[in-house]
């Protein structure tokens, strides 16, 4: 089983998230609700795909991203921004720092199931 | 002219007045700060506008918003400085793409425009350097830089161009604690500065630990705050010198007096907000009249004492300075009409295009005044009027060329004010009213029977019927389902009324007259039989008294000759089926103006009250002759009567109770 680790700071959207990605059924979801939880859990276990926003309150996501591509431990794990499409110019960031995908809020559970697909599909 | 080309004139034209009136808030921000949103904005209107010129292969359009895209992208990114400068230039080339969208609207070639690139390749070539902030950020190691949000980066920009000294912060903490080490570190920079980023890393950085890198913003010397936050610190950028920030400062308290007088001066207010202080005064106004019946008790009762005799004196300072107060309020609520009209150019503009029809438009009187409501209310019936001289008045120039006529038609929009009203005029050099053909659709239309005479001015009055159009092929321009009936109705909401005045093949005028406010108006307040209604002055013009052996009965309705003028009347208790008073002579008030006057006769007039008009619930909204309700002090509530309904209803009751 492959475990993805959702970074939100919104309940509700990540609660969204986590039912899109159980529709897909074969993963299983870990998730923090703030880039410092994040930050805690990464060491913890070995996950397949991180799902981060970007904006959030204490750690923004491209501080993640950058976090997580500049250690050797995580640095081969793909990245799926999620997140607002006024922030254009962090999106382009994010893709610079090397996430994988990234998909606009709000979004359809198709586009976020395919794009999960995709990286780390069977 | 092909239909798609029109459509991307529409479009071109869409997005160069969304791009003005972006570069226009812009202009209006300079001095309460820019909002980057409306920089995208614009960024992005030109962008669009390159993608369609593309798409239509005209290259002068393209390159021109290509090359203004990419100076818009330098003043998003913050490479070039937003300025009065930048906006002025934009607005100078946003012009030169509107005669080239006229250009080819005429079938024209664009023409050279090299030279027009050119200047905008040497402008922004000439801002670039401008950005000094530019320079410092440069500075900053490009692996902080790229994680920083947009937010953080406009932060950070922020705290450079303040002169603050950049730095960071280095802690290492370890995994299963750091939340709140942070916190205690995050809490002491802020004693001292501006945090504005927070990088976690790992580098350099022993297992089971995590390392930070916080950016922050601070004016305190160095070694303060290496004292207060005990971390290593790496200076980014070197605060500016003492002498160069009072510079710095002095310039920002002398150039913002310059500023400060062009631009901040004026207030934004909702229009909303107004309207709440309106409804306050007229809270007052009312607590007004309270002190003054209770001043003019007092008299009644204990004589001309001193106590009485200051209780008068305040209530005389309290209307006076109550009056100015209202007069204040609705000052601030008057726009110039020049605002609407820029408008309905450029929609005549648009629809001269569309129609074929060469129209030259002269406007009169943009600066005169009236309330931002009415503005904006009036702008839809002024639009459809235009539309329809456009499309109905006009004639096609082959047909003006053929009546010896200019080949272009005119429009003529003239605003004036008439005492407490506004009038303003559309005029058109047109084809006219067709008397006859209105006259046989009315009939067609069952609205008379075909051997009624009727004078000119009651057949043209057709026009204002719901569904009424003589035009058997309903145009592109005008529409479906608007008619004129829907502008008469929305003046005879706002308080106003219309006429027309045509003469056949010379041209149409529509005169609409308008109160300048809807706010607080004087009304007179009459009784019939039991019952009291308020009349608006703005809407009648005299009182007089009626004998009622002077009254005479023509075709079914009751006149009066007023000076020697022929005077249709309605007996108030008639009409509303009351029991009025059973006397010789009654009370009149001469309602309506122009053409459309009635005399309104009532038992008494019991003076002049200021009110604030209500309108009353749905559940009353059919019954026709009243605008509205109004409390004239006491918790009395009458009814306001709406002398335009009541004009239509008296012709149509009259005539023989041919009701629509």
């Amino acid at each position: 089983m492959k475990t993805i680790l959702i970074v939100e700071d919104s309940s509700t959207t990540r609660a969204l998230i986590r039912a899109v990605i159980d529709e897909l059924g074969d993963f299983d979801t870990v998730e923090a609700a703030t880039g410092f939880e994040a930050l805690k859990m990464l060491p913890q276990q070995e996950y397949d795909l991180i799902i981060t926003d970007i904006n959030m309150p204490d750690i923004n996501g491209l501080e993640l991203i950058n976090f997580v591509r500049s250690n050797v431990r995580y640095s081969h794990v793909p990245i799926i921004i999620v997140s607002t499409e006024r922030s254009e110019e962090d999106k382009k960031r994010g893709l610079a720092l090397g996430a994988t995908a990234y998909v606009t809020k709000p979004f359809k559970s198709v586009e976020l199931q395919e794009a999960i697909q995709k990286i780390i599909g069977p | 002219m092909k239909a798609s080309k029109k459509e991307f004139i529409a479009e071109a034209e869409d997005l160069l007045e969304e791009s003005q009136r972006l570069i226009l808030e812009i202009q209006d921000t300079f001095s309460s700060g820019l909002n980057p949103d409306t920089i995208n904005a614009l960024f992005r209107t030109m962008h669009t506008l390159k993608g369609v010129s593309g798409l239509f292969g005209l290259q002068g359009i393209s390159s021109i918003s290509h090359a203004l895209e990419t100076l818009m992208d330098d003043v998003r990114l913050g490479k070039i400085p937003m300025t009065d400068v930048v906006a002025g230039f934009l607005l100078k080339n946003l012009d030169i793409m509107k005669n080239l969208v006229d250009t080819i609207s005429r079938d024209d070639e664009e023409g050279d425009i090299s030279a027009f690139l050119k200047d905008i390749e040497a402008f922004r070539n000439s801002r670039k350097g401008r950005a000094e902030e530019r320079a410092d950020e440069e500075r900053i190691d490009a692996a902080i830089m790229k994680v920083l949000s947009e937010y953080e980066e406009h932060r950070l920009k922020s705290n450079i161009k303040d002169g603050k000294g950049i730095y960071l912060a280095k802690a290492v903490f370890l995994l299963e604690t750091f939340d709140t080490s942070l916190e205690k570190l995050t809490k002491t920079i802020k004693t001292v500065g501006e945090l504005i980023s927070t990088l976690p890393t790992s580098s350099n950085v022993p297992d089971g630990s995590i390392g930070f890198n916080l950016m922050f913003g601070s004016t305190r010397p160095l070694e303060e705050i290496k004292k207060t936050v005990n971390f290593d610190i790496d200076v980014l950028v070197q605060p500016k010198t003492a002498q160069q920030q009072s510079a710095a400062a002095l310039a920002t308290v002398k150039s913002p007096d310059a500023h400060l007088k062009s631009t901040s001066t004026t207030v934004r207010v909702d229009i909303e907000k107004l309207d709440r202080i309106l409804h306050t005064i007229g809270e007052l106004t009312l607590a007004k009249g309270a002190v003054k019946r209770i001043g003019t008790e007092l008299v009644e009762r204990y004589g001309r004492t001193e106590l009485v005799y200051d209780v008068h004196k305040i209530s005389q300072a309290l209307e006076r300075r109550l009056s100015e107060l209202q007069g204040q309020v609705l000052e601030i609520r008057m726009v110039p009409i020049g605002q609407i009209f820029t408008r309905l150019a450029q929609i005549v503009r648009r629809y001269s295009r569309e129609t074929g029809k060469d129209i030259e438009l002269a406007v009169f009187g943009e600066d005169t005044e009236l309330d931002k409501y009415l503005a904006e209310e009036i702008v839809d019936p002024l639009m459809h009027l235009m539309r329809n001289a456009i499309d109905h008045g006009i004639e096609p120039p082959e047909v003006r060329k053929q009546m010896g006529k200019k080949e272009s038609g005119t429009i003529i929009l003239k605003a004036y004010q008439k005492g407490n009203h506004v009038v303003i005029e559309v005029k058109d050099d047109g084809a006219g009213i067709d008397t006859v053909r209105v006259r046989k659709k009315a009939i067609e239309k069952g609205l008379i029977d075909d051997d009624v005479e009727l004078q000119e001015k009651e057949i043209i009055d057709f026009i204002f019927t719901p569904g009424f159009s003589t035009k058997d092929v309903v145009s592109e321009v005008s529409g479906r389902g608007v008619g004129m009936d829907v502008v008469k109705n929305k003046l005879s909401a706002l308080g106003g009324f219309a006429e027309v005045q045509t003469v056949r093949n010379a041209g149409t005028t529509f005169v609409l007259t308008l109160p300048i406010t809807l706010a607080i108006i004087k009304a007179l307040i009459v009784r019939v039989g039991k019952e009291k209604f308020a009349v608006p002055l703005t809407s009648m013009s005299e009182t007089f008294i009626v004998e009622h052996k002077d009254i005479q009965t023509i075709e079914w309705k009751e006149v009066y000759y007023l000076r020697g003028e022929m005077l249709p009347m309605v007996r108030i208790n008639n009409f509303f089926n009351i029991e009025g008073d059973s006397a010789e002579r009654s009370f009149a008030v001469l309602a309506g103006f122009g053409e459309r006057r009635v005399g309104l006769m009532v038992d008494e007039f019991f003076g002049q009250h200021e009110i604030v008009i209500k309108s009353h619930s749905d559940y009353m909204k059919n019954l026709r002759g009243f605008a509205g309700c109004a409390e004239i002090g006491k918790h009395e509530v009458i009814l306001v009567l709406d002398a335009e309904s009541l004009i239509d209803e008296s012709v149509l009751k009259q005539k023989g109770g041919s009701h629509v």
